[in-house]
C-alpha cells in the first residue's frame, strides 16, 4: 500500500487529503487517467487525453504489474542511482513508484509543451466531494482519506510558477525574460 | 473542429509502400456515424464483388468507433472490416482493449489497408510519425510475443500492439487479429493481414479528443457509471449467473459451469453430456482456474473486469476472456487445465476460439469415420490431447492435412469429399458457430440465426430475455424498472410469454412480435459497432447502462451532431441496410440464411417460412432477403439499387444459383 499527500489549509491545523492505492485491486482500465485529464481541460471537460493525466497506471499485464501513480513534484534532473524493487516476485521497473516529473521519462509532462504536470487533487471551487480518479475508480483500488493535522505551514506553489520553473531550467532564466518581455511587447503593439 | 471523431483516415497502400493522411467527409458522419457503419460505406464504394479476400485490391480496415476516446464508459471498440476468406461475405469482426482509444489519441479514426507488402512489414503509428517498418525478424513470432518484442524494440511501453500470429502469416481462414487482452477473430481476418504481409499495426497516441457539449457528455457518462454501480449490486434475479450481471460473460470470474458443460455440446458439437457436472469436476475445475489466475482485468475506461491474466507452470503467461475458456477443452473432452493450456497456444497462433477448436475435433471425427486415413495423420500421437496440440501445429504451419483443415471444416469438408460435409454440420454461411443442439425451435432465436450478418449469435442476442420466468410475479418484477425497452409493448409481450401452454414458444411470442424483439436486439449491436462500444455495457446484457434513449444524447453531446432517437433508428438502419447490400453483391440470398440443420430437434418449416417471410417484408427486404428499391430510396440509399439493376441482382429468383464461387478459387 502506498500513500500520498497533499497538504493544504490555514496557520497549523490542516486538512491532510490523502489517497490510498491498493494496486491488488487495479484492473488497468486507465478510467482515472481518462477523467482526470478531462477535468483539467479548459473549458473544463472539452478535451480527453490520457497523455495530460495527473495519475498515470504503470502497466505491464503480463507481469502483472499495474502500478497507479500520482504526479508529484517537479525535478530538475534525474536522480543519479535508481532502484529496482522485486515485490512478491515481481520485478517493478526502475522509477515505477516515483512520482517526480523528470527529464528522465515522459510520464507527467504536458506533451506538446513539456510542462511538468502535478495533481491537485482536483481543486475546483466549489470543493469536489472525492476527487475524481477516485470516483471513477470503481474497483476502490483508490481510496480517498482526509484527516486533519498539526503541521508545518507550507506555502504552495501554483502551477504557472511551476510551469515557469521548469521553463527557466530549460531554456535559462534570461531567454525566458527575454520572450515575456517581447510577447508583451508585441500583444500591446 | 470536428467532435469525437478526429476526422482523418490513414491510407495506407502497401503494394506502394504510399502513405496518406485523408481528411472525411463529416457529412458521412451525419449519415453512417462511424467505426462499422463507415466502413460499410467504404467496403461499398471501393471493394467490388469481383474482389477476392486475398486480391491487393481488398482493403483491410481497422476503425474505432465514433465514441472511442472520449470518456463514455466502456467505449473501446476496434472494429475490423475486410472480405472474408472463409464466407467470402463481409466479415466485421471487433476487438476490446486499448488499441482503438489510442488510434484516436494518435490523430485518426481510421487505418485502412490496401495492396499487399512483398515482405512482412509492421506498421508504426505514432501521432503524426507512421512508418512501414521491416517485420522480417518477427517471422513466425506468436502475436504476443510479437507485441512485447515491439514495444521493447521501438521503447514504447504504452503502445498498443494490434498482430497475427503464425495462423495469419499463413492465411489460416479462421485466423484472428491478438490484441494481448483481445482478439477480433471471427471470420479469418487474421489471414487478410498475414495476406497482405503486415505482421502487426503498433500505435501511440498523446493528442486530444475534444467533445462538443463537456458539461452535458460528462453527466451522462456519470449517469451510466451510476447505473453500472446499481446493477453491479443489484444482479437480475432467476437467471443464470452470466445473465444476471454487465459485461461479457462473467467466465473468468464464474466457477459454476453446469449450464455450459451440461448444455452445450463436446467433441464436433456433438455429445451433450447431462450429467457431466459434480462436485468433484467443480473441485478440480476451481482449483484449476485458482491456480491459473492472477488477476481479473478489464478493456480500456471499463470497470468490469471480464478477461484474466492467466499463468500455467512452465507456460507463458497470456490473457484470456468469454467462452474461449471451454471451448478447446469440450472439443477434446478434456478438462479446464487443457483447456487453458492449449489455449496459450492457440492465442500465440492467433486463431479464433470457436472455429478452431470445432476444426480439430471434425478432423478426429473424420479420422474416427474412415472418411480421412492413417496416411493424413502420420505421425499424429496416441493421446487424446496430444492429438490436438499436434493438429493445432499443422493447421497454423498449414502442413499436410493442416492445409486443407486450415480452410474451416466447410472448405475443408468440400475439398476431402467422401462424405465429409456431414461433418462440417454446424455452420451457418459457410462459418462455425457455437456448439449448441436443442431440443424445440425457438422463433427468436430461429430469425437472429438466419439473417445475422456478423454470423455469431452472441453479436446478434441480448436485451430480451432468453426464456420467461415461471410466474407472472417475476415478469412484473422484472418490466417494473426497465427503461432500456424502445417502446412499452416489449413489456406486454415479456409479461404475456409463458413457459408452457398457448402463450409459449414456438408460438408465441407472435411473428410480429418476433420481428419487433430481433429488430431492436439487432439494432442495438449495429448501434454499438458505430460507436465502438462494448456490448457488454449495452446490447448483449438485461438491463444495460446504454440504450436507446441515452444513445442519441451521448452522440450529441460528444460529436455535436443533432441526434435523436428516430434519427439515430434510421441511421442505424441504413448502414446495417449497407451490410447487407455488401452481402447481397456477393451473391448472398434466401437459400443461405439458416441455422444448422440440426440445430433444434423439432421443427416448424411453415412457422420458420412466415418468420422469414414477414421478417424481409418488416425490413425492407424482398422475399430473396434483397433490400427493395423503394427501402433503399427511404434510407437515401439510390445508389445501391443503382448498382444492382446494373448486375441484375433483381432478377435472381429464389433457389436460383447465385454467384457463389468454388472452393478452389480461394486456393492459391
Ligand atoms: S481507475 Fe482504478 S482500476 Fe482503473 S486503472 Fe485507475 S486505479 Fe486502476
Ligand atoms: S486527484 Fe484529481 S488531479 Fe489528482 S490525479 Fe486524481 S483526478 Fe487528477
Ligand atoms: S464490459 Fe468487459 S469486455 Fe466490455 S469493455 Fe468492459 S471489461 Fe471490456
Amino acid at each position: 500500500m502506498w500513500r500520498r499527500q497533499n497538504m493544504k489549509g490555514e496557520k497549523k491545523k490542516k486538512i491532510v487529503k490523502s489517497i490510498r492505492i491498493d494496486v491488488d485491486k487495479c484492473n488497468g482500465c486507465m478510467a482515472c487517467e481518462v477523467v482526470c485529464s478531462a477535468f483539467h481541460a479548459s473549458p473544463k471537460y472539452s478535451s480527453n487525453n490520457p497523455a495530460r493525466s495527473r495519475i498515470r497506471v504503470i502497466r505491464d499485464p503480463i507481469a502483472d504489474i499495474y502500478v497507479p501513480v500520482y504526479a508529484g513534484e517537479y525535478a530538475v534532473a534525474e536522480c543519479a542511482g535508481r532502484d529496482k524493487y522485486t515485490i512478491d516476485g515481481k520485478e517493478y521497473d526502475e522509477c515505477a513508484f516515483c512520482r517526480a516529473s523528470c527529464p528522465s521519462r515522459d510520464l507527467f509532462k504536458e506533451p506538446d509543451s513539456g510542462l511538468p504536470l502535478k495533481c491537485d487533487m482536483c481543486s475546483s471551487d466549489p470543493t469536489l466531494e472525492k476527487p475524481l480518479c477516485v470516483q471513477w475508480c470503481l474497483n476502490d483500488a483508490l481510496i480517498y482519506e482526509e484527516r486533519e493535522e498539526e503541521v508545518e505551514d507550507e506555502p504552495t506553489v501554483d502551477d504557472l510558477e511551476i510551469g515557469l520553473e521548469s521553463l527557466a531550467n530549460q531554456y535559462g532564466l534570461d531567454k525566458l525574460t527575454d520572450i515575456i518581455t517581447r510577447m508583451s511587447a508585441s500583444k500591446k503593439g | 473542429m470536428r467532435y469525437a471523431e478526429t476526422g482523418f483516415n490513414l491510407e495506407i497502400d502497401l503494394t506502394r509502400g504510399s502513405i496518406e493522411r485523408v481528411a472525411t467527409d463529416p457529412r458521412d458522419t451525419e449519415l453512417y456515424l462511424g467505426g462499422l457503419g463507415t466502413n460499410a460505406k467504404i467496403l461499398w464504394d471501393r471493394v467490388p464483388p469481383e474482389v477476392d479476400a486475398f486480391s491487393p485490391e481488398n482493403l483491410l480496415i481497422f476503425a474505432t468507433g465514433l465514441l472511442c476516446g472520449t470518456p463514455a464508459t466502456g467505449c473501446n471498440r476496434t472494429i475490423v472490416t475486410t472480405i472474408s476468406p472463409q464466407t467470402k461475405l463481409m466479415a466485421f469482426s471487433m476487438m476490446g482493449g486499448f488499441w482503438a482509444p489510442e488510434l484516436k489519441y494518435a490523430g485518426y479514426d481510421k487505418v485502412i489497408l490496401r495492396g499487399k507488402s512483398p515482405d512482412l512489414v509492421y506498421l508504426w503509428i505514432h501521432n503524426d510519425k507512421v512508418e512501414i517498418r521491416d517485420a522480417s525478424h518477427l517471422k513466425g513470432k506468436g502475436a504476443n510475443e510479437t507485441a512485447d518484442l515491439l514495444r521493447a524494440e521501438l521503447k514504447e511501453p504504452k503502445a498498443q500492439v494490434a498482430s497475427i500470429g503464425l495462423a495469419g502469416e499463413n492465411r489460416v481462414f479462421f485466423a484472428s487479429i491478438e490484441q494481448g487482452r483481445s482478439s477480433a477473430s471471427r471470420g479469418g481476418i487474421g489471414a487478410v493481414m498475414g495476406d497482405k504481409g503486415v505482421k502487426a499495426i503498433v500505435v501511440r497516441g498523446t493528442k486530444d479528443i475534444n467533445v462538443a457539449r463537456p458539461a452535458e457528455f460528462m453527466e451522462l457518462t456519470n449517469e451510466v457509471l451510476n447505473y453500472i454501480k446499481f446493477r453491479n449490486e443489484n444482479p437480475i434475479p432467476g437467471v443464470m449467473p452470466i445473465l444476471a450481471g454487465l459485461g461479457s460473460p462473467q467466465e473468468m470470474a464464474i466457477h459454476d459451469e453446469k449450464w455450459h458443460t451440461e448444455n452445450f455440446m463436446w467433441g464436433n458439437s456433438r455429445h451433450r453430456r447431462r450429467d457431466f457436472w459434480n462436485e468433484e469436476v467443480e473441485k478440480e475445475w476451481t482449483d484449476t482456474m485458482h491456480k491459473a489466475r492472477t488477476r481479473l482485468i478489464s478493456c480500456y475506461n471499463c470497470p468490469m473486469k471480464c478477461g484474466a491474466t492467466i499463468s500455467l507452470p512452465g507456460q507463458p503467461t497470456y490473457m484470456m476472456k468469454c467462452f474461449s475458456k471451454l471451448t478447446y477443452t469440450m472439443a477434446a473432452m478434456s478438462n479446464l487445465e487443457f483447456g487453458l493450456k492449449i489455449a496459450q497456444r492457440a492465442t500465440e497462433y492467433g486463431v479464433d476460439g470457436f472455429s478452431a477448436p470445432q476444426v480439430m475435433a471434425f478432423a478426429l471425427e473424420l479420422y474416427e469415420n474412415g472418411i480421412l486415413s492413417d496416411k493424413d495423420f502420420e505421425g499424429m500421437p496416441e493421446d487424446n490431447e496430444e492429438r490436438f496440440l499436434w493438429l493445432l501445429d499443422r493447421i497454423v504451419r498449414r502442413e499436410g492435412i493442416g492445409d486443407v483443415l486450415a480452410n474451416g471444416t466447410y472448405w475443408a469438408a468440400l475439398e476431402i469429399g467422401n462424405g465429409a460435409d456431414a461433418f462440417a454440420h454446424n455452420n451457418i454461411k459457410k462459418h462455425e458457430q457455437l456448439p449448441l443442439k436443442l431440443s424445440m425451435l425457438n422463433p427468436i432465436y430461429f430469425l437472429m440465426y438466419c439473417t445475422g450478418e456478423k454470423i455469431n449469435i452472441t453479436q446478434i442476442e441480448g436485451q430480451f430475455p432468453q426464456a420467461p420466468w415461471a410466474t407472472l410475479e417475476e415478469r412484473e418484477e422484472f418490466v417494473k424498472d426497465w427503461f432500456q425497452v424502445p417502446d412499452e409493448k416489449f413489456k406486454q409481450i415479456l409479461l404475456d410469454w409463458e413457459p408452457r401452454g398457448e402463450k409459449s414458444m414456438p408460438f408465441y411470442p407472435t411473428v410480429d412480435m418476433c420481428c419487433d424483439i430481433v429488430d431492436w436486439q439487432e439494432k442495438m449491436h449495429y448501434i454499438d459497432d458505430a460507436l465502438g462500444m462494448c456490448a457488454g455495457l449495452s446490447s448483449f446484457p438485461l438491463k444495460p447502462p446504454y440504450h436507446i434513449h441515452n444513445y442519441p444524447k451521448f452522440i450529441s453531446a460528444g460529436t455535436g451532431i443533432e441526434m435523436d432517437e428516430e434519427k439515430l433508428t434510421k441511421a442505424a438502419k441504413r448502414y446495417r441496410t449497407l451490410v447487407r447490400a455488401n452481402n447481397i453483391r456477393r451473391g448472398m440470398r434466401r437459400k443461405d440464411e439458416k441455422p444448422p440443420e440440426n440445430h433444434w430437434k423439432k421443427r416448424f418449416p411453415e412457422l420458420e417460412k412466415e418468420l422469414l417471410d414477414t421478417y424481409y417484408k418488416f425490413k425492407g427486404w424482398n422475399n430473396d432477403g434483397i433490400p427493395t428499391p423503394e427501402s433503399l430510396h427511404d434510407l437515401g440509399l439510390d445508389y445501391v439499387s443503382e448498382d444492382f439493376f446494373k448486375r441484375g441482382v433483381y432478377e435472381t429468383t429464389e433457389g436460383a444459383p447465385s454467384t457463389d464461387t468454388s472452393a478452389t478459387s480461394e486456393k492459391n
